[in-house]
């Protein structure tokens, strides 16, 4: 029981990404509307996103711009600690996933609208009502 | 099947949770991931590259490949858009509709015919009427000349505040995508048509890559800026710092235009006649 | 990276997420993902990310959230699900 209070207090905010990752995937596969199979997949994109973002996070790091005592336009300065700022590379891959996802959510909005042109409903049963009739 | 997924979802939970127990506590300055590879970067960036936001430098210098396939990834949606909706399209709807404006009669044309010449009096108006705001008109209209400016300044000042070529590019989009709500879709495709949108975000792309053949042609690898030294007559960390703004210029012309011409795909449902 | 605060938008990002797979309306879930983006903008900038927040603010509660209002304003707005 302490060693679970211990792993709570240190581990919550995993398992708060976990449960958002978990609500889109829940998203994805019970919900019969193809919008909000949508929404399921952009919950879940957004999660993964945030949970790579954690990594990166480091206790009394400023943000990874570098500072330079004398203002801007000075040269190089002198020696760069990387204890004093967050690690950059979980940003730097995460602002690609970003852009892909809304690359993403444009194509399978266009998608859903052409089906609704087609069959006239956006409902999962409907449609496969329509298709497997004639 | 809501039964199904519920299970299959809290099962997943289970398992994900149970992994979890062995990360480091969030902020955790000796763990892993800030310990073996980011410090080079760090303490090395502003040194190589001359660019104080060190995000910006990894992005479009040290993984500047895949930015560039990135980049290719937004103009490849923005086709797949347009080939969904706009070239696959089903018949053009059964009457066009205008408004004669002195006397306020509206006037169908129906599929199929056309107005010939020059006709000043008769507006083209939407079939689904959205009732129109003077107010967010006319704030708008102020406010979108602002928002581009401050999109630029975010292109130009990426490399010593947060922002960069996807941020800037995005707000341009969104300033023109501003335009097409506040107004109507008609006016803002007379702004930027059609073709000059797609041409744009291949330019965009083209810049990206040309960057990089550039930088072959002239001796170094690809995507290697420091090549480029010889050509602008300085010395070659200033030459990195050149090439990432060059790169990021091409990046927000392709992000603004394919924001746009996704925008106007979806709102149209391919017909380009009306949105929103 | 104060505790309270974490623990507040944490909170409201989850409720947001539920929210905008619960309700039956299909613009008010494209509001509430918006809003669920902005208040994931909110915790990367808690976190120290400032680029990604600066991107998520501008993707995520501009251009995606008009991008599903224009769909469902193209389709249907109402779902019985």
């Amino acid at each position: 029981m302490d060693r679970f209070l211990e792993l709570l207090t240190s581990n919550y905010n995993y398992w708060v990404y976990i449960t958002l990752m978990m609500i889109g995937l829940w998203g994805m596969i019970a919900k019969r509307n193809l919008v909000k199979k949508i929404i399921g997949m952009s919950i879940f994109q957004t999660a993964i996103i945030l949970f790579y973002i954690s990594i990166g996070a480091k206790e009394g790091g400023t943000i990874p711009i570098i500072m330079e005592p004398g203002g801007h336009g000075s040269a190089a300065q002198a020696v760069v600690r990387a204890a004093d700022y967050i690690n950059p590379l979980p940003h730097v891959l995460m602002l690609t996933a970003i852009v892909v996802a809304v690359a993403t959510l444009g194509v399978a909005l266009s998608l859903a609208i052409k089906i609704y042109q087609r069959y006239g409903t956006l409902e999962e049963k409907d449609i496969l009502k329509q298709i497997n009739k004639p | 099947m809501k039964v199904l997924g519920l299970i299959l979802v809290v099962a997943c939970w289970i398992l994900l949770a149970v992994g979890a127990t062995d990360f480091p506590r969030m902020g955790d300055p000796a763990s892993p991931a800030a310990l073996h590879v980011s410090p080079r970067y760090l303490e090395k960036g502003l040194a190589e590259t001359q660019t104080p936001n060190i995000v910006t430098a990894v992005l479009a210098d040290y993984r500047g490949y895949d930015t560039m396939y990135e980049t290719t990834v937004v103009f490849a949606a923005g086709v797949s858009c347009f080939l969904l909706l706009r070239f696959f399209r089903r018949q053009a709807p059964p009457h066009t509709l205008y408004r004669h404006k002195p006397s306020g009669t509206v006037v169908a044309i129906q599929r199929g015919y056309r107005l010939r010449g020059p006709h000043p009096d008769l507006v083209p108006i939407d079939r689904d009427w959205a009732p129109h705001d003077p107010i967010v008109e006319l704030a708008s209209r102020i406010l979108i000349p602002l928002i581009q400016i401050f999109a630029l300044y975010v292109v130009a000042h990426g490399h010593y505040s947060p922002g960069g070529g996807f941020q800037g590019g995005v707000i341009l989009g969104a300033s023109l995508i501003l335009l097409a709500i506040s107004q109507d879709l008609r006016t803002a495709q007379a702004r930027l048509g059609e073709r000059s949108n797609a041409l744009l975000s291949a330019i965009g792309v083209l810049i990206y890559v040309g960057v990089g053949a550039l930088a072959l042609a002239l001796g170094g690898n690809f995507l290697d800026y420091g090549a480029l030294a010889g050509l602008m007559h300085v010395d070659p960390v200033y030459a990195r710092n050149l090439g990432i703004l060059f790169v990021e210029i091409g990046v927000a012309i392709a992000v603004m235009a394919t924001m746009f011409f996704i925008y106007r795909n979806v709102a149209s449902a391919g017909a380009l006649d009306e949105g929103l | 990276m104060i505790v309270q605060l974490d623990l507040v938008i944490l909170t409201l990002v989850v409720v947001c997420a539920v929210g905008a797979l619960w309700v039956r309306d299909l613009l008010s879930a494209a509001i509430l993902f918006g809003a669920y983006s902005f208040m994931l903008c909110l915790l990367w900038s808690i976190m120290g990310a400032v680029d990604v927040a600066f991107t998520e603010a501008s993707v995520g509660a501009g251009v995606s959230t008009v991008f599903m209002v224009a769909a469902v304003f193209r389709t249907s707005r109402r779902t019985k699900d």
